[in-house]
């Protein structure tokens, strides 16, 4: 294990009586609680922490935040490991272990880095050029190309761990716990408002937690932890630290991430979730999102050892690490200055600043200047020396327009690089909520312009960098947001700071190097983009930065260009001669940082992913062994095997006892819906094709429901209750679609009508006994009912009592047997369901699941939607014209009478049989009439149903065939995915009992 | 997620609702009249606007109702709700 040779002897946020192991890269290392892996990586002189995505180039850490572009890791192994996290954002416990991705075999020694030598052949839109062409040699590239240009691997198992979700309202959310932040928070709590505060880090405090700033007199983390504890104290504030504010959607809908035990680790409690996302619908939004230090662009500025000098500065101050020996840093603003106060006061040795502006003057400048450091105006560094590491820099002069060099460069050795290009608000919430951007050509910076929500920005965010004007802005927007809520102003004391004068910056987009090229100036570090390729691109003709960024890659890596966008749209624009803002900035989009898929999912996951809907006699099937499957989200009995029976056996014996004894299903999951009112025959006679006028009161009917386009979408029985009263039943699938259907003609078409509609599909458990001895059976259970079909016909239904419970019994039929479906209230369902299987075992009484009723109706012809239809398909493709009303209008009737729906040629429904009697065609084969050597062939239809029946000892098929109907006895042909085929004989769409004399009983 | 308001039940999330496409389209009195191109008119054409946009809307998973509402498909700024069979209010009304 290595000493923490770079850990500074006191201060910092962290733990000096708490060390932990960690593992790294396989090599064992020591940091302390209160650290990141990159904090604690570097206290043990670790910078190289990664290789870049397309050249393999050697990456070290480069920021202290969540925009990282390098220090891209692999945390843990099996089902808890994830990819490609933020080394910057892994709070360290005892035991981590990560590594670093994308490089192979190790990150010292990565066999890819020879890309870096190959670069010239590597431009913009390489990819593109190259690998698309011949098209058909991609699929050869993709796998080598997949394995060299990955990132981090997705985890094979099950995810182990638990996930939640928060739904909640607030007044005002604040998004951000800086000094902006907290204090608009403390001013909209105090006001009274419903506050929620959330930070992506583990304290409160943001910049101040690392940049040693007081805020009314104390130290800033100081005043940082008391504001965050009087926010605790108040009733009405939410606080959620380690808490990113990932999306913001319309009408102030936001979501969030908390993670709540990540920075545990494997001593996470178990009855904690590990994340949690926070759904909040907020009546105002405060943004205090902070801002991003932007780097500079410069020959070398990727090798490890160039850092952000504000992530530098946290290092030092916030975990005590000195992230170098000797350090130069270059910049084109004030605020790099007192990072390099603070590194040297931290026992760093500053070489040199290098400051791109002739005449730097800040209270900075002067400061560092009194402390010694050398400042070299009007200078800049131009190239970097080192391999894995950063050994030196070399700084030359600039000319005026900062487009060449103005003299000899001279050479400083140093270890660590610290780069400011100034700042870029952090404004990607601000554009997800889709406020307008303003180009702010002084801070050479994107800042927020028009608001389009409840929403305003305050601080650091939108662009105003100074403490005392973070407090004073946030401070404001709080007050405003509470009152806008609807609270007071009483918001108390506004926060303060120092206010210290700040000197302008200089926008130089890419600095000069001595050779004149930038093929080794990179904008995204992480997708390794540079200087030249944006240049190539535009002198390619590309002006829109959309697609400048896609043929570049340029932000398109998991940081989302945080440190390359701004700084790769001034080079665009520079090269394109054309001012930033007529270039414009790519859209931000959610999540702000990558979220895990199992926090997205939450507890809809497993058994929770999907409502399973049971039957009252559920149970029974689970106890009497039922195979299920699911149909819409209930769960229905596929079959029911005996012991030692396959699938296929069990559904075989249960067509056989039906079509020879009698069967039982649970048929309760059919849709039912309860139609009353004068006005209920006219909306049967318009959703229904046929005729609905002389149905009498204890009659049936079989309807078919169409869309406007005329095609099929639903089918079921309608029966008449009473004078105004129908019962509806559809298809298992569509009941709801059904009830909706008809409520949106009813209220949207004919409001004036008197009908109600109501679902009653659970208040009743259904159950139908069907086959030769099913009358026999039901005539044990009934008392005063005639069971004789003159008394009580086919499509008929009686009231009665079955088992002493009082039933409809509705004498229609499915299967083509006879057939009484017994509808009981759902609590008495079992009851009767028992009573039933009593005394049908001496007829041979067996259950029969799905697949049994659906090869029943199949040897009958029966259709089902579906199957047969696929919402292309009229009555007329299915030959069902008998059920088509030629009178009375309808739903969809018009349509039947269009070109298209009349043509010759159409798809229409036949049955198949197959040569040879045993040979199950594939449900969804394509059909074909004549066979070639190898596809493609003439497509002429595709297999919609097919089973193998036991009743008649053959396997039994219905499709849809081109123009079918004309085509009896033709011989047609199915090809299967193995080059063979099977040969079939087109028939009638029925195969049994076709003049129906046994399911009028 | 918009925030809808329902007429019946206030503001509700966008979730709760199923979109019921362009509003104020009559089916036509007569169809067997009308000719395959109107008829397809009815049945298939839908206007794609940028900016206002009359649309229906039915609180699926609350009151089951029925409403029109003025949405602007450019800013998602819902302009209102309405009843059906009610003309739609402000200076879009009669459109449509």
């Amino acid at each position: 294990m290595t000493r923490q040779q770079f850990r500074l002897a006191e201060g910092g946020r962290i733990d000096r009586d708490r060390p932990l192991s960690f593992r790294f890269n396989g090599r064992a290392y020591q940091g302390y609680a209160g650290d990141t892996l990159a904090s604690a990586l570097l206290a043990n002189g670790v910078h190289l922490v990664g290789r870049s995505f397309k050249y393999h180039r050697p990456r070290g850490i480069f920021s202290a935040g969540a925009e990282e572009p390098n220090a891209i890791i692999q945390l843990e192994t099996g089902t808890r490991s994830q990819p490609d996290l933020r080394a910057t954002q892994v709070e360290l416990y005892e035991g981590l272990r990560a590594k670093s991705v994308n490089c192979w075999p190790s990150v010292r020694f990565d066999l890819a880095a020879i890309n870096s030598r190959l670069a010239p052949l590597f431009p913009a839109g390489f990819y593109y050029k190259t690998f698309m062409w011949p098209g058909r040699a991609w699929h050869l590239y993709e796998a080598v190309i997949r394995r060299m240009a990955g990132l981090g691997v997705a985890p094979t198992g099950p995810d182990p761990d638990r996930y939640e979700k928060t739904h909640i309202h607030a007044d005002v959310l604040v998004a951000g716990g800086g000094p902006a932040g907290l204090a608009a928070a403390l001013a909209a709590a105090r006001a009274g408002a419903r506050v929620i505060l959330a930070d992506e880090q583990s304290a409160f405090g943001g910049q101040l937690l690392g940049n040693g700033e007081s805020v009314d007199g104390k130290p800033g983390a100081e005043w940082a932890a008391a504001a965050a504890a009087e926010l605790v104290d108040l009733p009405d504030a939410t606080l959620l630290p380690r808490t990113t504010v990932i999306g913001y959607f319309d009408d102030n809908y936001l979501t969030l991430c908390e993670r709540v035990t990540d920075h545990l680790g494997p001593a996470a409690p178990p009855e904690l979730p590990r994340q949690r996302l926070w759904k909040v619908r907020a009546r105002h939004v405060v943004l205090a999102t902070g801002a991003h230090e932007r780097p500079l662009v410069f020959q070398g500025n990727d090798r490890p050892g160039v850092m952000l000098a504000s992530a530098a500065q946290s290092y030092v101050n916030r975990y005590a690490v000195r992230p170098g020996r000797r350090a130069v840093l270059c910049a084109n603003n004030d605020s790099a200055y007192r990072a390099a106060l603070d590194l040297q006061e931290a026992g760093v040795e500053i070489a040199a600043i290098a400051d791109l502006r002739p005449a730097p003057d800040g209270a900075g400048v002067e400061a560092a200047r009194a402390q010694g450091i050398e400042v070299l105006p009007g200078q800049a560094v131009v190239a970097t020396q080192g391999g894995r590491h950063l050994t030196g820099v070399e700084i030359a002069p600039l000319s005026e327009d900062g487009n060449a060099l103005a003299g000899p460069s001279s050479t400083e050795k140093c270890d660590l690089l610290c780069v400011s290009g100034a700042w870029n608000p952090a404004v990607h919430l601000f554009s997800q909520s889709r406020g307008k951007l303003r180009y702010d050509e002084g801070l050479a910076c994107f800042v927020p312009g028009r608001s389009v929500q409840a929403e305003r920005s305050a601080g650091a965010c939108n662009g105003r960098f100074a403490l005392a004007d973070c407090l004073a802005e946030g401070h404001a927007a709080g007050t405003a947001a509470a009152a806008a809520a609807g609270h007071g102003d009483d918001s108390g004391p506004v926060p303060k700071a120092e206010a210290e004068p700040v000197g302008a910056i200089r926008a130089v987009p890419c600095v000069p190097s001595r050779s004149g090229r930038a093929n080794k100036h990179f904008l995204d570090l992480q997708n390794d983009v540079t200087a030249a390729d944006v240049a190539l691109a535009a002198r390619e003709g590309y002006r829109s930065v959309e697609h400048t960024k896609r043929y570049t890659t340029l932000g398109m890596g998991t940081d989302q260009g945080k440190t390359s966008n701004v700084t790769g749209l001034s080079v665009l624009a520079a090269a394109l001669g054309r001012p930033v803002p007529e270039v414009g900035t790519t859209t931000f989009r959610p999540p702000y940082t990558p979220v895990t898929f199992g926090t997205i999912a939450g507890r809809d996951v497993g058994d929770l992913a999907d409502p399973a809907r049971m039957t009252p006699m559920h149970h029974w099937h689970v106890q009497v062994g039922a195979v299920f499957e699911d149909v819409g989200q209930w769960k229905r009995p596929y079959c029911y095997p005996r012991q030692g029976e396959s699938k296929r056996e069990a559904v075989d014996r249960e067509c056989l006892a039906v079509r020879n004894a009698v069967g039982i299903l649970d048929a309760s999951t059919l849709g039912k819906i309860d139609i009353q009112g004068p006005d209920a025959r006219k909306l049967l006679n318009m959703v229904y094709t046929n005729a609905w006028n002389k149905l009498e009161v204890g009659r049936c009917r079989y309807g078919l429901m169409l869309g406007e386009d005329g095609m099929i979408f639903d089918d079921g029985v309608t029966s008449r209750l009473a004078e105004d009263r129908y019962l509806m039943t559809t298809t298992t699938g569509n009941a709801a679609r059904v009830l909706e259907w008809l409520e949106e003609w009813l209220q949207t078409e004919w409001p004036d009508w008197r009908v109600y509609c109501t679902s009653v599909t659970e208040q009743f458990a259904t159950m139908t006994i069907c086959g030769p001895k099913a009358r026999d059976l039901l005539a044990e259970l009934v008392d005063g009912l005639d069971l004789d079909p003159a008394a009580f016909p086919f499509m008929s239904w009686r009231a009665a009592a079955v088992a002493g419970v009082p039933a409809r019994i509705f004498k229609i039929s499915f299967t083509g047997e006879n057939s009484y479906e017994i509808n009981v209230p759902a609590n008495y369902g079992m009851a009767v369901w028992s009573a039933i299987m009593n005394a049908g075992e001496k007829y041979g009484i067996t259950p029969f699941g799905t697949e049994a009723m659906h090869v029943l109706r199949a040897e009958k012809g029966f259709i089902m939607v579906g199957q047969e239809t696929d919402g292309t398909i009229t009555p007329h493709d299915l030959g069902m014209d008998w059920a088509v009303s030629k009178t009375k209008d309808f739903l969809g009737k018009r349509s039947l009478a269009r070109a298209d729906t009349t043509r010759a040629g159409r798809k229409q429904l036949v049955g198949l049989l197959t040569e040879a009697a045993d040979a199950v065609l594939p449900e969804g084969g394509q059909i074909v009439s004549e066979l070639a050597r190898k596809p493609p062939m003439d497509m002429i239809g595709h297999v919609t149903s097919s089973y193998y029946s036991a009743a008649l000892g053959r396997s039994i098929a219905l499709a849809l065939i081109k123009g079918g109907r004309d085509r009896g006895g033709e011989t047609v042909h199915v090809p299967l995915l193995d080059g063979s085929s099977i040969a079939a004989t087109v028939t009638e769409p029925r195969f049994y009992d076709s003049e129906g004399e046994r399911l009028r009983g | 997620m918009f925030l809808i308001q329902c007429p019946w039940c206030g503001p509700r999330d966008e979730t709760e609702f199923g979109y019921g496409g362009e509003a104020h389209i009559a089916r036509p009195a007569g169809p067997e009249t009308l000719s395959d191109a109107d008829w397809a008119d009815y049945v298939f054409m839908r206007k794609n606007p940028k900016g206002v946009h009359l649309e229906r809307w039915v609180h699926r998973h609350g009151c089951r109702r029925w409403f029109n509402m003025a949405r602007d498909t450019y800013t998602h700024q819902v302009l209102g709700v309405y009843q059906m069979g009610e003309p739609p209010p402000g200076p879009e009304g009669g459109d449509g």
